[in-house]
């Protein structure tokens, strides 16, 4: 609670260049929470997560140009579209089982990336910066629109977090893991897995879609490239995810902290850096499938954020 | 005419999609396995190509005798010493010790050639064409298709008519009762990726010899080769090249009426299969 105190004031205690790093961090937390609840709750690992991050970001742009939104409006409206969006999506790739699903949902942000830099309003394949009018409506200083963009950044993914937490604690979040470990076993419990999955994806995809929003209003700038980028919005994703202990609450945070611990004293290397990620990706999946959280709190006996033991010895 | 020569080169294209797309099917067979890093691996290929002409000063077609035994050594030595630790009730380690390994694959790529597009130099094997009637077929798509043709009987074959094809069926049934029947289940998955990069490795020069290719190409493939299985039907060989070729008149077609639409068309006309046809138009029958 004082950490997340100390954290929110940090527009008073730092500098520009920190601002802008811990908001990083924080969108990245966020999307790594929502892959987790994806992958490590529900069993759907997606490697097109990249689709709704892009959308989100995409529509940022469109509905502030176009329609005129405010952009905090516009990222509201865009996780509603996403959402929306995500329902007809998900019927089709459902079809698909296990490593499948993840290389159909790759093919969806694929579709997503293609057709956006077929937009010639949206700048096509070079893509659009974001007007000074719109930048400006923000906030009109400089260090304003920073500081709104932080507490964008920090309350998104205290939303996210905490929403996580409450849904894996409602009999939902039992659904799921109920599924996730046995999924014949849950249905036979009466667990509805088609519409429980479909609620994670949906509810995942919009908020996704939200991340992106607040990412490119960081950035101001956007490409199908970066937009769609699997590197960014997948594998770094992903990497922080596995390294931190898949299916847990407090592996995303440690592994974030880890990635950007790595991200700052590498980065400098360029692919060799991306090299090292794969390779300490693959060990810990090998050596430790739960990751550094999952081996520490195996070790120690503790648990941070108890929620998923409690709740069973309860019932 | 111009509607049949994009047809044409759909098809001629659907057999490069097949030979990318039977190797993925075929560890899927045996092993449950889908390799994210299949596409990076058709590529380093084709890099392994590059690098031996470029040493040896021999012709592409020639290096497959380099690039052949090489690619099955690293498919043996990666799913005995990495894959097989990951197989599983769950899908989650391979599918994300695979994708560790793409993105290992493409920047230890990127560092070794940099990101400079490369091609294979097969002479005048790129221009020369064949024509029948008022169509021109290219003889280098059309020996690509003739390969893939070739593959896919030679995998049969060796499924169906081999001691290796039928411990590679018995591991796929059953692989626990297959190990108390005296096979190893670890060799023969060594086997399968070997067999698996084996195709990756044909798949990787005949690319290299039709387009440019850098190190970032290789999860296009990945997509491409997984949709030309989807479309086919899981299991299912000769299904497999059906759906290479839908896939490949698709892209043709798409980037005929609009040149930006051309991947855009293929992954659309795959979504649709998908919503009418979940499991293809072949699925594997029994077996």
């Amino acid at each position: 609670m004082l950490v997340v105190l100390f954290l929110v004031a940090a527009p008073w205690w730092a500098g520009r260049a920190e601002l802008r790093l811990l908001g990083e961090i924080y969108l990245y937390l966020s999307l790594a929470c929502l892959w987790n609840l994806m992958a490590g709750y529900a069993g759907m690992v997606s490697v097109g997560q990249q689709a709704y991050v892009g959308f989100g970001g995409y529509m940022l742009f469109a509905l502030t140009m176009f329609v005129g939104l405010p952009p905090i409006a516009a990222i509201g409206v865009s996780a509603v579209l996403a959402a929306a969006l995500a329902v007809p999506i998900a019927s089709l790739i459902f079809r698909l089982n296990g490593a499948y699903f993840a290389i159909g949902t790759w093919v969806i942000a694929e579709v997503f990336r293609l057709t956006f830099a077929q937009v010639n309003a949206l700048g096509g394949g070079s893509g659009t910066s974001l007007p000074v009018s719109i930048v400006k409506s923000l906030a009109s200083s400089r260090s304003g629109r920073e500081s709104l963009s932080y507490f964008l950044a920090i309350g998104a993914m205290i939303l996210v977090f905490v929403s996580i937490y409450f849904f894996l604690r409602s009999k939902r979040g039992l659904a799921l893991t109920a599924i996730r470990d046995n999924e014949t076993a849950a249905s036979g419990l009466g667990v509805n897995i088609w519409r429980t999955k479909l609620e994670v994806y949906v509810v995942t995809a919009a908020l996704t879609a939200a991340i992106g929003g607040l990412i490119f209003l960081q950035k101001l700038r956007i490409s199908p490239d970066a937009a769609f980028s699997v590197n960014d919005w997948t594998a770094f994703v992903i990497f922080i995810v596995v390294i931190g202990g898949i299916g847990t609450l407090e592996g995303p945070i440690i592994g974030t902290i880890l990635f950007f611990l790595l991200r700052e004293t590498l980065a400098d290397y360029g692919s060799a850096y991306l090299m090292i990620l794969g390779l300490v990706a693959i060990l810990v999946m090998i050596k430790a499938p739960r990751g550094v959280w999952g081996w520490i709190a195996q070790k120690y006996d503790i648990e941070l954020l108890p929620m998923r033991y409690r709740v069973q010895l309860d019932k | 005419m111009d509607w049949l020569n994009a047809i044409v080169q759909g098809v001629l294209l659907g057999g490069l999609y097949a030979l990318f797309a039977s190797g993925l099917s075929l560890i899927f067979g045996v092993m449950r396995l889908v390799n994210i890093a299949h596409g990076d691996l058709i590529v380093l290929a084709a890099y392994l190509a590059l690098s031996t002409t470029l040493i040896l000063g021999v012709h592409p077609f020639t290096a497959i005798l380099v690039v052949i035994p090489l690619m099955a050594l690293i498919g043996y030595v990666l799913q005995r010493g990495v894959l097989n630790h990951t197989l599983g009730d769950d899908i989650l380690p391979p599918l994300l010790v695979t994708f560790g390994l793409s993105v290992f694959l493409q920047n230890a790529l990127l560092e070794g050639y940099t990101a400079d597009p490369q091609k294979l130099n097969v002479g005048s094997l790129e221009t020369a064409s064949v024509s029948v009637g008022e169509l021109s077929i290219g003889l280098l798509p059309l020996s690509t298709f003739v390969v893939a043709i070739v593959v896919i009987v030679f995998l049969q074959w060796i499924f169906y008519h081999t001691a290796l094809g039928r411990q590679f069926r018995a591991v796929s049934d059953n692989a626990d009762i297959a190990q108390l029947m005296g096979l190893s289940k670890g060799h023969i998955f060594g086997l399968a990726l070997a067999l698996s990069l084996v195709v990756c490795g044909i798949a990787g020069i005949l690319l290299g010899a039709r387009t440019s290719f850098d190190p970032a190409v290789g999860s296009g493939r990945l997509i491409f080769a997984f949709e030309a299985v989807i479309i086919g039907g899981l299991g299912n060989l000769w299904g497999t090249l059906i759906g290479g070729i839908v896939l490949g008149v698709a892209q043709t077609i798409g980037g005929k009426i609009n040149p930006g639409w051309q991947l855009l068309a293929g992954h659309v006309v795959f979504l649709l299969i998908l919503a009418i046809r979940p499991r293809g138009f072949f699925p594997r029958v029994e077996h």
